[in-house]
């Protein structure tokens, strides 16, 4: 009890208003739905794809290619997605503000998923990649077939973290006129010079959806470690 | 090209004084981080229960609310509360307990992975909690901990370029105004991304630094001063410690 009264209190203090709280929930909730979730779900896919596209290419390609691919990938790792979001809002005005955001975020996150990809297929025991060469397989079949299922095992967890992390950064989305969750949140203030309520609703709604998925991959992580 | 790079020159003052806000509140959130990991850090990693579970709370809270909302929380909420700030320090504010908050993490498993050999020495040689942290415990953890505190500082750094909304003129506000009088690659990519990735640089170079000494301090590997000299020491040759 003394959690909801600490509450209570606060909310006095702040001049919470419910009536507001209740008219900005369904506006936030929709634009959750709408475009936060949407923009994460599709660039999570993007940057798995990519990802694993990129490990290979700086493990399979010839030296001078590999070693540009890895500059690539730190240079899109190191720098701000703020300002590739504006670079490609800008670079390409014929496509629209989400597409852009869809397709920068999963590139973005391609460039993390490439280190677990790397760290994944290092994991594999070298027996493996012994056993493919005592059976004279394709470097194809190699990969599909021995590296890349076990590889994957190892990575899915680091792969879900990323998935959230992602999701922490739409709100980044704003910088391009998005209209995510925050910016949702803020227009609603804008128009009513209420800002506590749809703001502070923003930071419940992330919170209550990282938190639970984060624990969710925590308990996937133990079932999937090689050793039990 | 040449009027491109007119207009960069002209707008290079106040391009270079986007880059000293973006460099100050890296410096100022980044400290804060730090502050609040090793804090926090440490109670999640302490055996008692009542230190555990109030940094366990407030590292979950931080973590999972996001960056942004955290800075239009502070930045909108905290005025309407009677708590005027500076947009810079506001800046610092949520970047450092968003950071310091993901710091925490990586102290608490640094300081968790420290061989449990370690410990029971400490034990042995009947020394005081304070006296095991500070003395064996954690610069065993820090040497562990500076990979993973490099990563969020390079994170941290890229998440300043959010300020502008806060009405900071950092380092990207500027870039706006160039593009207006040059291009869209040529501000933003060519000037703002290779801006930012020699900064990125320069953070991990300085991080790698800190990993050298540390590990020198351990009685692994050599001592930056060894690498650094044009002459190497005849230790630093055969890779032993002076």
């Amino acid at each position: 009890m003394i959690p909801a009264a600490a509450a209570v209190s606060v909310a006095t203090a702040l001049d919470w208003n419910w009536e507001t709280t209740w008219e900005a929930l369904p506006i936030l909730l929709m634009q959750f739905l709408k475009v936060t979730l949407v923009v994460t779900v599709l660039s999570t896919i993007i940057a798995a794809v990519l990802g694993l596209f990129i490990a290979m290419a700086i493990r399979l390609a010839p030296r001078p290619v590999a070693i540009a691919v890895r500059w690539i990938a730190n240079f899109i790792r190191m720098t701000p997605i703020v300002v590739q979001l504006l670079f490609a809002y800008y670079a390409f005005l014929q496509l629209d503000a989400i597409t852009i955001g869809v397709i920068i975020f999963g590139i973005h996150y391609s460039t993390y998923m490439s280190e677990v990809y790397r760290a994944g297929i290092d994991s594999v025991p070298k027996g493996q990649w012994e056993a493919t060469t005592a059976l004279s397989m394709s470097t194809r079949r190699t990969w599909s077939a021995v590296i890349i299922p076990q590889a994957l095992r190892a990575t899915i967890p680091a792969l879900g973290n990323y998935g959230v992390s992602m999701f922490k950064d739409t709100p980044f989305l704003l910088v391009i006129g998005v209209v995510e969750l925050v910016n949702a949140g803020l227009i609603y203030g804008g128009n009513t010079y209420r800002y506590i309520e749809p703001l502070t609703l923003v930071g419940v709604i992330f919170l209550l959806a990282s938190y639970p998925t984060s624990l969710l991959i925590g308990r996937l992580e133990k079932r999937l470690a090689f050793n039990t | 090209m040449d009027d491109k790079f007119a207009a960069l020159g002209e707008a290079m003052p106040r391009l270079l004084d986007g880059v000293w806000v973006t460099v100050q509140l890296t410096a100022y959130g980044a400290a804060l981080a730090f502050v609040l990991s090793v804090i926090l850090g440490l109670a999640a990693a302490h055996p008692s229960k009542a230190a555990r579970v109030p940094a366990r709370i407030v590292i979950e809270f931080f973590r999972g609310t996001s960056l942004v909302v955290q800075l239009f929380w502070l930045f909108y909420v905290l005025p309407l509360l009677g708590v005027d700030l500076h947009p810079m320090v506001v800046g610092a504010l949520g970047l450092g307990l968003n950071y310091g908050a993901y710091g925490a993490e990586v102290v608490r498993g640094s300081i968790n992975s420290v061989p449990s050999g370690q410990w029971e020495a400490t034990t042995a040689l009947s020394l005081g909690p304070v006296q095991r942290m500070r003395r064996i415990i954690f610069p065993q953890a820090w040497a562990l901990m500076i990979p993973s505190l490099s990563n969020l500082l390079v994170h941290l750094m890229k998440g300043t370029a959010i300020v502008s909304f806060i009405t900071i003129a950092d380092f990207t506000y500027h870039l706006d105004q160039l593009k207006r009088v040059s291009d869209t690659f040529f501000a933003y990519a060519f000037v703002g991304l290779l801006t930012y990735f020699v900064i990125a640089l320069v953070l991990t170079f300085l991080m790698n630094a800190l990993e050298l000494q540390a590990k020198h301090k351990l009685g692994q590997g050599l001592s930056l001063r060894q690498i650094l000299s044009p002459a190497p020491t005849a230790a630093a040759r055969t890779g032993g410690t002076l």
